[in-house]
């Protein structure tokens, strides 16, 4: 490399600019790419954005602590876009209110079975205490699932990563499993990958019907409250 | 579309702020989301006095929502720092993830279909047929 290509790579490699370019142009060809295959959900947009991202990192060898610093700003969006929920909650506050008896059972019943189910299978695979607490938050959406096992003894990264994973099974699964299933109720079927898969269940849910995506909306939004409230209980009875 | 966005982030303040001032084990930002649907709840009477208030918080809401996918790619990115974790636990962390939300999807479906049914709120009485609701 010659000295001034070494020294624009030393400028652009310490400024947010190049990551948050990386990380949104990433983002734009992932989702022409899932939009190529008819938005199948093995094309899932997170998935190969991920993948692609992290190949560049590798290849110019940069830390992950570097990349952060500018893909950063795109983090802090997750927080407005929970707030942001509110609204299609709102506008759809009539259906809401209708299947609010519906909703409560199915809320308290999959959030506790998200959890439990995810915790035994883990032991039946003898995880250490730290990974099992990693996993557990696995269906909440991805700011309070860190969260939570941060505050458990967890490690937050590796359960943002399982919180992806999450997403993407529950994303790929759904729609066929639903149709397998002959669900046909479009609140239902929202609300059970948006408790499952949290925001990239909701994204897909949105792709598939609106309805849906409203339902699963509000499935991530109370289960990140129920999960955060019921999270520490069930570990302590299942693992201490 | 900056008054909007305002809202939403003094939402999310006020919601973080709560919720670290009191230590509640609720996440801030979905304090927040509480806090914006009763300030939407209210929207009746703001619309009066500032009409394009609603329309501007829709359509930012709707650009926040269309992209929520891009939200998680830097987080997300994170797995390159845990490959080694990965490589000791990863089929038993996969298995145990698969399995754990294929259960939960079906019971979490079959719960509100059947509570549904029960409590007679199933979609054909509600006459909703996917389509959005009209305000």
């Amino acid at each position: 490399m010659t000295d001034q290509a070494f020294s624009l790579w030393v400028y652009l490699s310490q400024t947010p600019l190049l990551w948050l370019v990386v990380t949104l142009g990433a983002y734009v060809v992932a989702d022409r790419i899932s939009q190529a295959f008819g938005r199948h959900p093995l094309c899932n947009p997170v998935l190969v954005s991920v993948i692609a991202v992290a190949l560049v990192l590798w290849a110019t060898n940069t830390s992950y602590a570097v990349y952060f610093e500018g893909a950063k700003f795109v983090h802090f969006l997750l927080g407005p876009a929970t707030v942001a929920l509110a609204i299609p909650l709102y506008q759809n506050r009539r259906i809401v209110l209708r299947a609010i008896v519906p909703m409560a059972a199915a809320l308290i019943v999959g959030s506790v079975t998200a959890i439990v189910s995810a915790v035994a299978l883990a032991r039946m695979f003898d995880m250490p205490r730290s990974i099992l607490v990693s996993l557990a938050p696995k269906s909440v959406t991805a700011p309070v699932g860190m969260g939570i096992a941060e505050t458990l003894g967890g490690d937050p990264a590796l359960t943002a990563i399982l919180i992806m994973l999450t997403g993407v099974v529950g994303s790929v699964m759904v729609t066929p499993l639903m149709n397998a299933l002959r669900m046909k109720d479009w609140r239902a079927r929202g609300f059970a990958v948006g408790l499952a898969s949290h925001g990239i269940g909701t994204a897909r849910a949105f792709q598939v019907n609106s309805l849906a995506g409203t339902f699963a909306g509000i499935a991530m939004g109370l289960n990140a409250l129920v999960t955060a409230l019921l999270l520490p209980l069930v570990l302590q009875w299942m693992v201490e | 579309m900056i008054v909007s966005l305002t809202v939403i982030l003094l939402c999310q303040l006020i919601g973080e702020v709560i919720v670290r001032g009191f230590g509640w084990p609720v996440p801030g930002p979905v304090l927040g989301m509480l806090i914006l649907l009763a300030v939407l709840s209210l929207r009746g009477r703001i619309r009066k006095s500032v009409p394009e208030f609603g329309r501007a918080l829709d359509s930012t809401s709707k650009g926040l929502l269309a992209h929520l996918s891009l939200l998680f790619i830097p987080a997300s990115v994170g797995v390159v720092q845990r490959l080694d974790v990965l490589a000791a636990y990863g089929a038993g962390l996969v298995a145990a993830l698969v399995v754990s939300t294929f259960i939960t999807l079906v019971v979490t479906v079959v719960t509100f279909v059947a509570v549904s049914r029960l409590s007679g709120s199933s979609m054909d009485d509600a006459g909703a047929t996917g389509a959005e609701e009209k305000p």
